[in-house]
């Protein structure tokens, strides 16, 4: 199987059935292909696209969870409205703008750990030695993980009495007192970012190990012939080779990191120390009940990710094709 | 010894060395849940990396839970009908898209792209309301419709770069004898999309068997809940008093399955991912 970024380019070139040959076949086939394509189309209709209309109508309205249909229109209040003298809405609301650069930060800390580590164990496991299966597949046990479960496991291990982590790091000598890890306010963030780290390295790692299996062999010849330092070597044949790969990675977990939900409700429930976006949110549409300012803050959310997305393929399109012709 | 040899020597150690580290640190937090899973209730609050007293005690107490067996039972109907229903519809798509050229097909392969970065909560006041106006509130049938928005983008997507590799003299054999598009799929390319199909079958089943936040959202009484959303309930009670025991007896269960898959399917699951990011 290819997998090469640069294989995709002449896709369009590959679809079987050329233009001008017999027409009638032609026709049948495209009215086959919108046929074939209507129960997915009608399907994500169903479930996202009209949903997504919705949650931005409700944004308009002041609809409450126990009484969807009684709602009524209210313009853009639930994002911002100036009454008596002051501010209201989402995006007037302090807990949003931490939650907002509770998101920023923990993606940005967390994809970039997940970049450096997921980098460094794709240069091992593309090395040749005994009993690699194993050790990729050992590797691959964090992903398959489900996240719930994952948090609990850590949460565990983060124990502040009794977890095995506060257990070895006091036995080490390293801190004196036990840590509260998930309720503190200063190391909550940097559990949640641990936890999510662990869990997604195995995918970055296996994104660029595909990337590494496919680079020429002789270059790295050539630069053992003129004897030149293996690190040296990275930076200036590998790394530039494996970028678009990694540029790959680095958009899917930002993308995922930025609608972050599962670790940190189950790691610090609804603190807001590690609140993030979706989980605001959902506070808000769930446990208050208040559909029109929950599904605002949805929209707000939904806004940043299509913005970061639309920029990234602005800034990548001649890097990606769309599979399209 | 000279230096050389002692450096080369230095070398290999430091590079095993690191073998072990990353093993550790991918495998032990699922180690540590096992162990800790078999530990009686009296030592559970002593940290040890090898149990001096076990049992399976703590097994015993979540299946006798009829709700946590409920939950598990759930969470298989709607894993394998997520994966049936994204099979189903992906593979005509990806015939569309895959084998046919017609105007509109970079826009749709936009679209699923799109559908599938959106944020899960961006939709989920409006899917709640579709889910109660279609009577499926607090049913697992609900989470099977609700899972195709994240299910069902990346089968197409997969199956459609797999389907552009066949060869098109099959597809021409087959138009030349007369076969329609619905017989060319099933005749022709299925037999031939077997692999791609267990591969995102596979994803697409590791993805529904963990979903928490639609889980938790559309469900209410125990009886309909999936597994992620029981662990994450377990906890209840007070914050103090947490049964770490049962937890992490319910979080291996529900983990073992999916660890021997992705044991057995490793090449396959390491190909869809890479077909599935890598191209897009």
């Amino acid at each position: 199987m290819s997998t090469s970024l640069k294989d995709s380019a002449p896709q369009g070139a590959r679809l079987p059935i050329r233009q001008g040959r017999s027409t009638k076949v032609r026709r049948q086939r495209v009215k086959a292909a919108w046929l074939f394509l209507a129960p997915m189309l009608i399907a994500l209709t169903l479930v996202a696209g009209w949903p997504l209309f919705r949650t931005f109508f409700l944004s308009l309205t002041d609809a409450s969870l126990s009484d969807l249909d009684a709602a009524n229109i209210i313009g853009f209040e639930n994002y911002l409205v100036y009454e008596n003298g002051l501010w209201f809405g989402v995006l007037a609301d302090h807990v949003w703008w931490q939650s907002v650069w509770n998101t920023v930060y923990f993606s940005i800390v967390s994809v970039s750990l997940e970049v450096i580590f997921g980098v460094i164990v794709a240069l091992i496991l593309n090395a040749e030695f005994k009993g690699r299966t194993i050790v990729r597949a050992a590797v691959l046990i964090p992903w398959a993980i489900p996240t719930i479960v994952s948090a609990q496991m850590w949460a565990w291990m983060l124990n502040d009495q009794f977890g095995i982590i506060n257990h070895l790091l006091m036995m080490a000598g390293i801190i004196e007192n036990p840590i509260a890890w998930t309720a503190s306010a200063t190391y909550s963030m940097w559990a949640v970012i641990m936890v999510d780290v662990w869990k997604t390295i195995p995918f970055v790692a296996l994104l660029v190990l595909a990337a590494l299996q496919m680079l020429p062999k002789d270059c790295y010849e050539a630069a053992e012939v003129d004897g030149i330092h293996p690190v040296r070597v990275f930076f200036k044949v590998t790394l530039p080779l494996i970028t678009p790969a990694l540029m790959v990675a680095v958009i899917f977990r930002l993308l995922d990191a930025l609608r972050v939900f599962d670790v940190i409700y189950v790691l610090t429930s609804n603190s807001t120390s590690t609140m993030s976006m979706s989980v605001y949110a959902r506070q808000q549409l769930v446990e208050f009940q208040d559909v029109g300012y929950g599904s605002a803050a949805s929209t707000l959310l939904f806004l940043i990710i299509a913005l970061a997305t639309i920029a990234y393929l602005y800034v990548g399109r001649n890097k990606i094709q769309l599979g399209g012709d | 010894m000279n230096q050389r040899q002692l450096a080369k020597i230095a070398k290999r150690v430091g590079f095993w060395a690191l073998i072990a580290v990353i093993m550790v640190y991918a495998v032990f937090p699922f180690y540590y849940a096992v162990i800790t899973s078999i530990k009686p209730s009296s030592d559970l609050f002593m940290v040890e990396l090898w149990p001096s007293n076990w049992n399976l005690d703590n097994y015993a107490q979540i299946f006798s839970q009829s709700s946590f067996v409920r939950a598990i039972f759930n969470s298989i109907i709607v894993a394998v009908s997520v994966v049936f229903i994204a099979l189903l519809l992906g593979i005509t798509a990806s015939y569309a898209l895959g084998r046919v050229r017609f105007r509109g097909r970079s826009t749709i392969m936009l679209v699923i792209l799109g559908v599938s970065m959106f944020p899960q909560v961006a939709v989920l006041s409006g899917l709640f309301e579709v889910i109660r106006a279609l009577n499926l509130y607090n049913n697992p049938a609900g989470l099977i419709l609700s899972y195709t928005i994240f299910t069902l983008p990346f089968t197409v997507w997969v199956l459609t770069t797999f389907m552009k590799e066949l060869p098109m003299e099959l597809e021409e054999a087959a138009i030349m004898d007369g076969a329609t598009p619905w017989v060319t799929i099933t005749k022709v390319f299925l037999p031939l999309m077997w692999p791609a199909m267990a591969t995102t079958g596979l994803l697409a089943f590791i993805a529904a068997w963990n979903e928490f936040l639609f889980a938790l959202t559309f469900t209410l009484t125990d009886t309909q809940r999936t597994v992620p959303v029981a662990i994450a309930l377990l906890s209840g009670g007070s914050a103090y008093e947490l049964p770490w025991g049962p937890i992490m007896a319910a979080s291996v269960v529900v983990t073992v399955p999916l660890v021997v898959l992705v044991i057995i399917f490793q090449r396959r699951i390491v190909s869809g991912l890479t077909a599935g990011a890598v191209k897009g």
